[in-house]
């Protein structure tokens, strides 16, 4: 391949104000972390609280968790994104209507779908760890726990859960991770983030290999960091003489 | 006066399987009740059902003047007063001993802090064990194990003990600690229902035995009687009593 590999590109200015290049892909991380991060806190509460329904010996409970789980997770993330961007808004009341399409920014309404979109969808997915978490423990807890005396709720919240998180901290990593990667479909609708700053500097400056290596390093670096922060939290949750904890 | 805990013509199916049948038997205050039986004769289920961790179709069960079948029935409330003591153990793993003694008088009996904690660490220190308090579950070998999840039954000052085959997943060796701390109890008066292959403990302490077979009391007489004339015995029982007294 013959290719001038310029990597000063980033320093260049992009002729919009005092802008360089470099600074558009330090605002599209940023985009990347408040939608990954904003859509993770909605997943996990939501997903907690699917995950605990589809354990109730309730039905009906049961029933309407396992139906947002197949909902969720069989229909393509993009398909979900044009929903709540596009359909949705239409759907809403129509003083919601003009305050979404004409009172917020185009960015920050990208952002509300974005984040809706993400959290919702992997809420199922976060579900159904926190279901397998409850379902590995032995039956014998929950009888233990039901003999002290505990109502359900204090026995999911003293004696379940506090062990299910932290079985199920390896596959909460992942989706943790999916969440920071999946966040790149919003440079669908207009939102610049990271994936639609590379894009947006190769076309400007026509350095498309240095701009999408760029953006590799920084997608890479970034769930690095992530994954060993993680690593960090199981350990510090260990608790010795479980699971693998040294004694 | 009224028995501690009554049962009447329990009946009990899973599906179609019955797993009861018609069992019928009271425990009075202080008294020490031993029931044996072949595996799946039914008696874990029978316990289980007097603190109502097991549901029963048939019959009534009452526990102290209040009835573990009637809907009314606070079951948390009536489970808080009744000790149980399980096979595996059951200690919360990802709690301290110290927690495990205190977490249920805090959060159930509302007991403070100081108070839960003077009472578990009191009780502790009887089964022997106030050294450990700092530790993990993990962290105890079984017996270690079953004698603080006797502490922490008796620290919620229970009406009655329930023990389900309380030595059965012990090793040979520990299986004396924990009976020593059970015979103590009985010494003292507790009120105690134990599933057990103990003939030992049985003859020692027990005032009765009973002896299922097939989900249903074949036998429900006083351990002089039940171990002093065998012969007497239903064939079922003698059966069971001459591979179990072998050795």
């Amino acid at each position: 391949m013959n290719y001038n590999w310029d990597w000063n590109v980033f320093f260049k200015s992009t002729g919009i104000g005092t802008e360089i290049y470099l600074d558009w892909f330090i605002s599209g991380l940023g985009w990347t972390i408040a939608v990954a991060l904003a859509g993770w806190i909605i997943a996990l509460i939501l997903g907690s609280v699917l995950g605990v329904m589809r354990t109730l010996p309730n039905k009906t409970a049961s029933g309407i968790a396992t139906a947002y789980v197949e909902l969720f997770r069989n229909v393509p993330l993009l398909v979900q994104l044009f929903v709540w961007y596009f359909l949705v808004p239409d759907l809403l009341p129509e003083r919601a209507q003009i305050w979404f399409k004409q009172d917020l920014s185009p960015a920050t309404s990208a952002y509300l779908s974005v984040v809706v979109c993400l959290g919702l969808f992997t809420a199922a997915r976060v579900c159904e760890q926190v279901r397998t978490g409850v379902q590995a423990l032995p039956k014998g807890q929950n009888y233990a726990a039901m003999a002290m005396g505990f109502q359900q709720a204090q026995i999911y919240r003293y004696v379940l859960l506090p062990q299910a998180f932290r079985i199920i901290i390896p596959p909460l990593t992942s989706e943790f991770l999916n969440i920071f990667k999946n966040s790149s479909v919003a440079s669908l609708i207009g939102l610049m983030e990271l994936l639609a700053q590379t894009k947006q500097t190769a076309e400007f400056s026509a350095n498309l290999f240095e701009a999408f290596t760029l953006a590799t390093v920084i997608y890479f670096v970034l769930n690095m960091s992530l994954m060993k922060f993680m690593g960090w939290v199981e350990t510090r949750l260990r608790v010795p003489g479980m699971m693998g904890g040294a004694k | 006066m009224s028995a501690m805990i009554t049962l009447k013509n329990v009946s009990k199916w899973y599906g179609d399987f019955q797993v009861l049948t018609d069992c019928s038997t009271a425990v009075e205050k202080g008294e020490v009740v031993v029931v044996c039986g072949p595996s799946g004769s039914g008696k874990s289920t029978l316990i289980k059902t007097v603190n109502a961790l097991e549901p029963f179709q048939k019959g009534e069960i009452i526990v102290d003047g209040l009835s573990v079948g009637d809907p009314k029935t606070d079951l948390p409330k009536l489970r808080a007063r009744i000790g149980m003591v399980f096979q595996n153990f059951e200690l919360f793993p990802h709690l301290s001993i110290t927690d495990n003694l205190t977490i249920a008088q805090e959060k159930v009996l509302g007991r403070s802090k100081d108070e839960a904690r003077q009472k578990g660490l009191h009780y502790l220190d009887r089964v022997g064990l106030k050294a450990h308090a700092a530790k993990f579950p993990g962290q105890l070998s079984g017996g270690q194990q079953q004698r603080v999840a006797i502490a922490r039954a008796l620290s919620m000052d229970p009406i009655a003990m329930l023990f389900d085959e309380p030595t059965s997943a012990l090793d040979p060796e520990m299986v004396n600690e924990v009976l020593d701390v059970m015979v103590e109890l009985a010494h003292e008066g507790m009120t105690m229902m134990c599933v057990t292959h103990e003939m030992g403990f049985a003859r020692k302490v027990a005032n009765r035995v009973i002896f299922m077979d097939k989900g249903a009391i074949v036998e429900d007489c006083a351990k002089e009687e039940f171990f002093g004339d065998i012969k007497a015995r239903s064939e079922r029982a003698q059966h069971f009593l001459s591979k179990i007294l072998q050795h």
